[in-house]
């Protein structure tokens, strides 16, 4: 233990994600030795994140404005719709450039044991959107685990009786690795979702 | 690293649970055949050239190597996942049907709340598990009955089953009509205390047929009947566990949709 404000920080900055008391200490000590104005600029774009970022109140990805910059852009589809857990997988799915159309952000996957069900996700959000008519597709990009794949099901099951096109992202085997390698899941899954070529 | 011996073992267990941890590890909780209720480390599963990555996922049964660090008891310290492999992994029989789904987090969900210290041995809870998750993936019952059949095994597991033949109280033999939770069960005319509830005969009969494996008797109940069973069962559970499942009010009865 150490005292007073260093202690402070380092208590602080353990309570982040991943981040253990080991790293607390070290981070807390470049803190310390590091130039101030480099830690006051770091200090005044944490307290600007909490100022100026919101939710956008659409899709509820990250925004600085009333909306994002994709529910802004007027050269996007609304027909495709793209549903993801969290705002880094706007970011993930933006960076292929392969997708146009919008996003509508859950803010999570349905975890019983954690106490999130479909009430507690931006589910009720999601049909009013869908419910206007203009989407055509629905695409369920939902993590590619237990819980992510759990989401999908239940919400391809709920949107069934509104008739859209709802597609999953395919399962693939990781690029540059060999077939061998593959687990059983992954190696299972790419079988499913073959493709005629 | 010189002098740095780890401790090896290995097990088969049930996945209960996965949380995030850092960049792009997991902590894995685990029911295992013989040591109980453990947690351990999944480096990197998170990436998706991960090979242990989809073997860890909830409600499969696997075979693994646990590593403890030197010179700690094995099952009371950290662990790390050194190896996996899957004996049965669900995969997509819990993925593709959301009320298996539900039932089978709070199946997992009674597991880690019925087994407080990590590391003590509870083979039989540990084969409840098992068998109720394999029963889950194979759709060999309603998810909901699965469920209520686990619980009131487990909870008779762990010394506080529902009495359902005798009378909670005075122990007098027969099927009783009222069920009072604090009371311990059904309780005869006699014994009856305030607050008891007059459940049809036939949720009992459910319900003693689930403790028993009578699935005849099960499979053929009715919605209206097994929803009253698994309200007097829930009740049950909530009373002796203090704090209730989270994931219990979230289990999908079919009813929504
Ligand atoms: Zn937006
Ligand atoms: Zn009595």
């Amino acid at each position: 233990m150490y005292e007073g404000a260093i202690q402070d920080l380092i208590d602080e900055l353990g309570r982040l994600p991943g981040v253990g008391p080991k790293s607390a200490q070290r981070i807390a000590f470049h803190l310390l030795s590091a130039d101030p104005v480099d830690v006051n600029r770091l200090a005044t774009t944490m307290r600007r994140v909490k100022e100026v970022v919101r939710f956008c109140t659409t899709c509820f990805n990250v925004a600085e404005e009333e909306q994002c910059r994709v529910c802004r852009d007027t050269r996007r589809s609304d027909e495709v719709l793209c549903v993801v857990e969290e705002p880094k997988d706007v970011v993930a799915i933006e960076r292929t450039g392969e997708f146009r159309g919008r996003y509508h952000v859950l803010g999570g996957a349905i975890n019983p044991l954690e106490g999130i069900g479909p009430d507690q996700l931006r589910i009720r959000e999601l049909m009013a959107r869908l419910s206007a008519g203009t989407v055509k597709e629905l695409i369920l990009a939902t993590d590619p685990n237990t819980e992510g794949e759990a989401t999908a099901t239940y919400l391809a099951l709920l949107v069934k009786p509104m008739g859209l096109t709802v597609t999953r992202l395919a399962s693939g085997l990781p690029v540059g690795g060999d077939l061998e390698y593959a687990d059983e899941i992954t190696l299972g899954r790419a079988f499913v979702g073959r493709r005629a070529v | 690293m010189a002098g740095y011996r780890r401790r090896l073992y290995r097990d088969d267990a049930v996945v209960l649970r996965t949380q995030k941890l850092g960049e792009s590890d997991r902590i894995i909780t685990l029911l295992t055949r013989r040591h109980g209720r453990v947690r351990a480390v999944a480096k990197g599963v998170r990436r998706t050239s991960s090979k242990f990555g989809a073997r860890l996922e909830p409600f499969g049964h696997v075979e693994l190597q646990l590593a403890a660090p030197a010179g700690e008891q094995p099952t009371r310290s950290l662990l790390t996942v050194s190896q996996v492999v899957g004996i049965a992994l669900h995969g997509g029989r819990f993925l593709d049907d959301y009320p298996r789904y539900t039932a089978a987090s709070a199946i997992a969900e009674t597991a880690e709340r019925l087994t407080p210290e990590e590391g003590e041995p509870t083979l039989r809870l540990f084969q409840l598990t098992l068998g109720a998750v394999k029963a889950l993936a194979l759709g060999e019952h309603a998810p909901t009955l699965i469920l209520d059949a686990y619980l009131l095994r487990s909870m008779a597991s762990a010394g506080w089953a529902p009495a359902l033949d005798e009378c909670a109280v005075c122990g007098t033999p027969g099927r009783h009509r009222a069920f009072s939770v604090p009371a311990g069960g059904a309780v005869c005319g006699d014994c009856r205390p305030p607050g008891a509830v007059h459940p049809p005969p036939e949720v009992l009969g459910l319900l003693s047929a689930l403790v028993a494996g009578d699935w005849g008797v099960a499979d053929g109940s009715d919605q209206g009947l097994r929803r009253q069973a698994s309200g007097l069962v829930a009740a049950h559970l909530q009373w002796h566990l203090e704090r209730g499942l989270r994931s219990l009010p979230l289990v999908d009865r079919g009813e929504s949709r």
